[in-house]
């Protein structure tokens, strides 16, 4: 069945479109966008035509990092859930994290997932593989083997490459195959024992601190590593100021660097852990508001390159227990697009500025043809209703997660149609 | 002065007139633990569970002689400190030990916040016996009365913390209640044992003991764990018992009338010398002494306010 879209606000970044009109979708592409198309009236029948006057019409959003579980923690998430939470979030392309059971460390782990979410998921997933075996910081997973399986980059995410010698090698490595390297930036001995972000807060609560300094130096690091190497390398989930400031004099040198922050890093701080709830417990923790207002800098000049979730269910046998003890993670996939449009309401971002750090921007990163609406892409398109107004509701998320830390939160602007490769992946 | 708390977890968001009102409670409490017979009715008919998720002897001890002298039943949980025993989370244990009806949980948890939320999802009322590097507000409002005891007073009064602050639960709970009730406070420690931005809680920092020993009025000592050796927090108990061990000597331009303290257990030629904790400035024995009676006036006044509002 096509589909004739009419009457929306287009927003494409790619194509610097940002005007109201019409999207005919046929054959799972875009076919056409006009302000006004017709069909004529022996296709009728075979097109559904949907007025979406009031709506925006944006590229199929992209996550690049999540936590699917699925193999091995099937009880927090599985493809099929986790892949139903990113279409009713507006995505349509999600990037799955290696740190499952067994670990993505081989072709058959790669295409295993591959073949899960072609059987039960409900949006695109590209798998990303570890840089070492088993997540061990020792020797490199078989990049070539693991790509041509389906891997998209290479990433001991949860866990960091504490070896120097093996972030070079495995930047230097992967460029033969064109993988970027995606560095979780944490320095396990700064960070030891650490519950939340380093300052008065934890001082006064009585735990714990992870300093900034132990994201920074290792930002730092493979920055150089990557200078050194040429290799390509992308900053996961950065949290404060240091990064930005490190990623922002990389790029003015040239190094080939790419980085995300995570919504909860320009809507929450760590005051939002005064009543220890571990909803808000999170790796890399909630930083300070001069942190927060870093993040939102780095996203205005283009230092921060993309917006993703680190979508992380967990169950509440791993939250609902002491502090200390409480898994480190949220779920982002099904609160991500308010979140991200409270940085156009109160004027941080343009809606194409917006947009791009959840479409071509993480596209263009993971070198794949998602994220624009260019006539003949792959129809993978979001319609929002940028007006409606309602409260996150955790209870009506598909994700198996418990742990929001919105739910709640009062937002603006809400996903009311997903399509996937043309198909209708969710609708409100 | 009614005392409307379901709970009480930390000094921090105490007002000075309830600390006060605990305060005098405890004082005529006191009278209770000199009696050949040290047991009155009050608390007849009360259940108090002690869960201890931690090692304690001596605040254990003071809660459960707290209880029974006021005649409360008294139980106690003690295990170790892994979130999961037998399968069960921490908070599904509580849950069972709260359908059996206590009136009163007091908890000691190595975790910071555990007795927050506990209080949260019991109807019982709790104490706090010190959770993690948090607070112990018990341990606080004995050396509050303590000092009050011997000075007659806390307003005015310069106090000084010398240790392992950045650890010290102990610390954080007296920071807050003398700083309500009018003293100043002055930390003092090596740098990596002093928390980040610990000014914000209202005290001054130092890392000179000699430097401030002549304005105390008390001068409080922490224990010093060996650990700190391993943490690379010291280089060693030698080197730390050099600049911040307190001995005579470094007392030497200190005020006669000079109180102190040390919440216990004491380490001997660490953290104190011999002479200065069993001289005639050390108060340690009469803090024990007081914890008794302030452990009864909070019994009394958590388990008493749903009677006096009924």
């Amino acid at each position: 069945m096509d589909l004739l879209l009419r009457n929306a606000r287009v927003i494409d970044p790619a194509n610097d479109r940002d005007q109201t009109g019409d999207v005919l979708v046929s054959a799972g592409r875009i076919a056409d966008i006009a302000p006004r198309l017709e069909v004529g009236p022996e296709r009728l029948a075979s097109v559904t035509v949907l007025d979406l006057t009031g709506n925006w019409l944006v590229p199929g959003l992209i996550d690049m990092h999540v936590h699917l579980r699925e193999p091995g923690d099937e009880y927090k998430e599985t493809i099929a859930s986790g892949t139903a939470a990113a279409a009713a979030g507006g995505f349509t392309t999600v990037a799955c994290m290696p740190n499952t059971k067994p670990v993505n460390d081989c072709a058959a782990v790669t295409q295993f997932i591959l073949r899960r979410a072609e059987e039960t998921g409900s949006c695109r997933v590209l798998p990303v593989a570890a840089v070492s075996r088993n997540l061990e910081g020792r020797q490199m997973v078989e990049v070539g083997d693991v790509r041509d399986a389906g891997a998209v980059a290479l990433s001991d995410d949860g866990r960091p490459v504490m070896s120097a010698q093996l972030m070079r090698r495995a930047l230097e490595y992967a460029s033969r195959f064109d993988l970027p390297i995606i560095s979780h930036a944490e320095d396990l001995e700064l960070a030891r024992g650490g519950q939340m972000n380093e300052g008065a807060v934890a001082t006064q609560l009585g735990l714990h601190g992870i300093p900034t300094a132990a994201e920074a130096v290792m930002v730092a690091r493979d920055c150089l590593l990557a200078e050194w190497t040429g290799g390509r390398l992308h900053i996961a989930h950065v949290s404060c100021a240091d990064s930005v400031r490190i990623i922002r004099t990389a790029k003015a040198r040239g190094v080939s660097v790419s980085a995300e922050t995570a919504p909860h890093y320009f809507t929450l701080t760590e005051d939002a852990l005064v009543d220890y709830d571990t909803v808000y417990k999170v790796n890399p923790p909630l930083r300070s508001r001069k942190d927060l207002e870093a993040i939102k800098e780095g996203l205005v000049d283009g230092t921060l390159d993309a917006i993703a979730t680190d979508h992380a269910p967990h169950s509440s046998v791993e939250k609902d227990i002491e502090f200390d003890a409480a898994a480190n993670g949220m779920i982002g996939l099904e609160s991500a697009l308010p979140l991200i449009l409270e940085l156009l309401w109160d004027g941080t971002l343009t809606p194409a500025q917006a947009i791009a750090k959840v479409t071509v921007q993480p596209a263009r990163i993971l070198r794949q043809p998602y994220g624009t609406l260019t006539i003949g892409a792959p129809a993978d398109l979001t319609v929002i209703d940028p007006d409606a107004r309602y409260t996150l509701d955790q209870a009506s998320f598909r994700s198996k997660g418990c742990n929001c830390p919105f739910h709640g939160r009062e937002v603006r602007g809400r996903v009311v149609l997903t399509v996937g490769a043309g198909r209708v992946r969710f609708s409100r | 002065m009614t005392f409307t708390r379901k709970d009480l977890l930390g000094m921090r968001d105490m007002e000075a007139g309830e600390i006060r009102h605990i305060l005098n409670t405890a004082a005529s409490f006191r009278e209770i633990n000199t009696r050949a017979i040290k047991k009155v009715p009050t608390l007849r008919g009360k259940t108090v569970i002690h869960l201890f998720y931690e090692p304690s002897t001596r605040t254990r001890i003071s809660f459960e002689i707290a209880a029974k002298r006021l005649s409360a039943d008294t139980y106690s949980v003690g295990t170790s400190t892994s979130s999961m025993v037998k399968g069960e989370t921490f908070f599904d244990t509580l849950k069972n030990l709260e359908a059996m009806k206590p009136d009163l949980f007091v908890i000691r948890h190595s975790a910071s916040g555990t007795p927050q939320r506990l209080a949260r999802r019991t109807s019982a009322a709790v104490i706090n016996a010190g959770d993690g590097m948090h607070e112990h507000p018990s341990q606080a409002l004995l050396d509050l009365l303590t000092i009050q005891d011997h000075k007659g007073h806390l307003d005015g009064l310069t106090v000084g913390i010398v240790g392992d602050i950045a650890h010290s639960r102990v610390a954080r709970s007296n920071i807050w209640g003398l700083n309500k009730l009018g003293s100043r406070v002055i930390a003092c420690g090596p740098p990596t044992l002093i928390p980040h931005d610990l000014q914000q809680m209202g005290v001054e920092v130092s890392h000179r003991l000699e430097d401030l020993v002549p304005d105390l009025d008390v001068l409080m000592v922490l224990r010093l764990q060996k650990e700190r050796q391993e943490q690379m927090l010291l280089p060693s108990l030698r080197e730390y018992a050099t600049y911040f061990g307190v001995t005579e000597a470094k007392l030497a331009g200190a005020k006669p009338e000079l109180l102190i303290m040390h919440p216990g257990p004491i380490n001997r030629g660490v953290e104190i010398s011999s002479e200065v904790a069993d001289g005639g400035r050390s108060v340690i024995l009469d803090q024990v002494t007081n914890g008794v009676a302030v452990r009864m006036a909070l019994l009394y006044l958590l388990l008493h306010r749903e009677e006096e509002t009924a």
